[in-house]
């Protein structure tokens, strides 16, 4: 057997996963993160009249972020995430199940130099693509701007 | 109503993702770097406000709203305040979650250790 | 040639493993020498804990021999081998630190009954051990992060194992031969795919072994490989057959046989601990029951690190086999 016999082989052996379980699974379970998004969107909404959207917004997103970072701690959400995969990954619960499990792991090597250092081992290209690509967004936006 | 969409269409979402961790060999990173510029294209495409409309928390929670918040936050800054705008707009519009998720990582970080199931 | 004799066939005297609780869970949990259910072993760091696994295994085997080492050889799959070196900063006897990946038990054995037979030294320890939490962060993701594991995913063993080797004490079990291996890479760059990727070193290693010493498998008791999983084996079998040896009924893998099915490992058992508490409890106890007399031990082990993997390189395979044998007293 050569390199690419040897590929094609293995690929015919290897066990495929069950697509449309794991589909379903990821679809309830990320279905219902949203869905807990949009009941506190409308709590905050009666209790906050004074609030605009985006502050609402901005609210639904930090509480889902702090209960994901709390749920991690107490070892509750990478059994979401073996059960969910994308379902929980996906969601902003996610990114901080990201950055809090990279933080706890590196709590070890100390404060700063483990935890501080290393929370946005796997969440830092996140913000890094994302700031980037607004930037270039406005950028363009404010040069088609100048000439309309 | 918006409940159900919300439902559904975050559920759709969350299920594209996952079809992309079984079809390639992408890892979890990944994943969420090519949600976020998803949104951040559909907001540009101004196709996520009205999606927004109509599935609310749906398009939001997913991280593809944390690409598409960081461009409108973009865009209305320039609005308000020109040039300056570019650099400020994105993050200020996503402080709030970005600020929850370092402190109450580091805050949990600090207090529970990680344990092998 | 590659396949080594050993013409004083330096003697096993003694054998200690300590096993983590999803291995004392698994099929093999009554053959551990030592069980400790707590992930930590009562350390701050998961890393303290491998390191005490080591210790607790060294010293186990030195007690059942009843002699110190001359020279002790150990290694595992932390950085710069931490685990080994720091447990034998706490031992304090001379010694060697090996690395082969997975394939450490093997390699150490080997390297130990060289020098044994040779008459340079009399008594060695050869060690090896890993620790499931451990090798998932130095490979893998922070454990409370929520991703799913491939259906290709192996599970790393956690516990060590040591076996002691002299040329001076009396016993019936005996270490005749090894082969080395080669680095044998098939280009497979899937780094949840460990089986596959070592199958093709562990076919060169049986079948150089084979020739080397004009043996076919039917001529040993049993022959196991170390951590191939379930794609590993049926890869190792195939790849065999091309070559015109049939593996048969009495090959096994020891990261198969390490854990059930119920116990939601995907493809098997890993890590130099898999192969390295399964020789020091299971193997070596047959040895002493009499139901086995030859066997061919032949651990496997990926040589990638996180940086090679990144930076798009294939992941190479090594196996070393080591052929353990009863003999007359």
């Amino acid at each position: 057997m050569d390199k690419a016999e040897y590929a094609a082989y293995i690929k015919k052996i290897t066990p495929k996963s069950k697509v449309w379980c794991s589909l379903l699974r990821a679809f309830i379970v990320g279905g219902l993160i949203c869905l807990l998004g949009e009941g506190l969107n409308a709590l905050y909404k009666m209790w906050l009249p004074n609030y605009d959207q985006t502050q609402i917004g901005a609210l639904v997103s930090s509480t889902l972020i702090f209960l994901a970072s709390v749920l991690t701690g107490l070892g509750v959400y990478d059994k979401i995430g073996y059960f969910a995969g994308g379902g929980s990954i996906v969601p902003i619960t996610g990114f901080s199940n990201s950055i809090t499990s990279a933080a706890m792991e590196f709590r070890k090597e100390g404060i700063i130099f483990g935890t501080c250092a290393n929370m946005f081992k796997i969440a830092g290209p996140v913000i890094v693509v994302g700031t980037a690509i607004a930037m270039l967004c406005g950028l363009g936006y404010f040069i088609v701007g100048l000439f309309l | 109503m918006i409940f159900l969409w919300a439902f559904l269409i975050g559920g759709l979402i969350c299920a594209l993702g996952q079809l992309l961790i079984l079809k390639t060999n992408w890892t979890p990173a990944r994943i969420l770097v090519s949600f976020v510029v998803l949104g951040a294209i559909l907001q540009v495409c101004t196709v996520f406000e009205p999606l927004k409309k109509f599935a609310g928390a749906g398009v939001t929670t997913p991280i593809t709203g944390f690409g598409a918040g960081l461009v409108k936050g973009t865009f209305e800054n320039i609005d308000k305040y020109g040039f300056i705008g570019i650099f400020t707009g994105g993050l200020t519009a996503m402080s709030a979650g970005i600020a929850v998720a370092i402190v109450s990582g580091l805050m949990i970080g600090m207090l529970f250790k990680s344990r092998s199931k | 040639m590659s396949t080594i004799i050993f013409k004083n066939q330096p003697r096993i005297i003694g054998w200690y493993s300590v096993a983590g609780k999803k291995e004392s869970e698994g099929p093999l949990g009554a053959t551990f020498s030592q069980v400790e259910k707590d992930e930590y072993f009562g350390e701050k760091t998961h890393e303290g804990a491998e390191r005490k696994f080591f210790i607790t295994a060294i010293q186990g085997a030195m007690q059942k021999a009843k002699i110190q080492p001359d020279i002790v050889f150990a290694g595992d799959l932390l950085n710069q081998i931490v685990s080994s070196s720091f447990a034998m900063r706490e031992i304090g006897l001379p010694y060697v630190g090996v690395y082969g990946a997975c394939s450490t038990m093997a390699l150490s054995l080997l390297v130990a009954a060289t020098f044994v037979d040779a008459g340079v030294i009399n008594h060695a320890v050869a060690a090896a051990g890993s620790h499931f939490a451990t090798a998932e962060r130095q490979y893998r993701t922070p454990l409370e992060f929520g991703n799913q594991r491939p259906p290709t995913a192996q599970w790393t063993v956690t516990g060590a194992g040591a076996t002691f080797l002299s040329n001076k004490k009396k016993s019936r079990i005996a270490v005749t031969c090894g082969t080395i291996g080669r680095v044998v890479d098939y280009g497979v760059k899937d780094v949840n795919n460990m089986g596959a990727a070592m199958a093709p070193a562990a076919a060169d290693t049986l079948v150089r072994h084979f020739q080397n010493t004009k043996t076919k498998p039917s001529d040993y008791d049993a022959i196991f490989s170390g951590d191939l999983g379930q794609i590993g084996e049926e890869a190792l079998r195939d790849l065999l057959k091309d070559q015109g040896y049939d593996l048969g009924e009495n090959y096994y893998d020891c990261g198969k046989l390490i854990y059930s099915a119920k116990q939601k490992v995907d493809m098997g058992g890993s890590g130099c601990g898999c192969s390295a508490v399964t020789l020091n409890g299971f193997i070596l106890d047959k040895f002493q029951k009499g139901e086995f007399h030859k066997v061919l031990f032949m651990a496997t082990g990926a040589l990638l690190s996180p940086t090679t993997t990144f930076q798009g390189e294939s992941t190479p395979g090594i196996a070393n086999a080591v052929v353990i044998e009863e003999v007359a007293e």
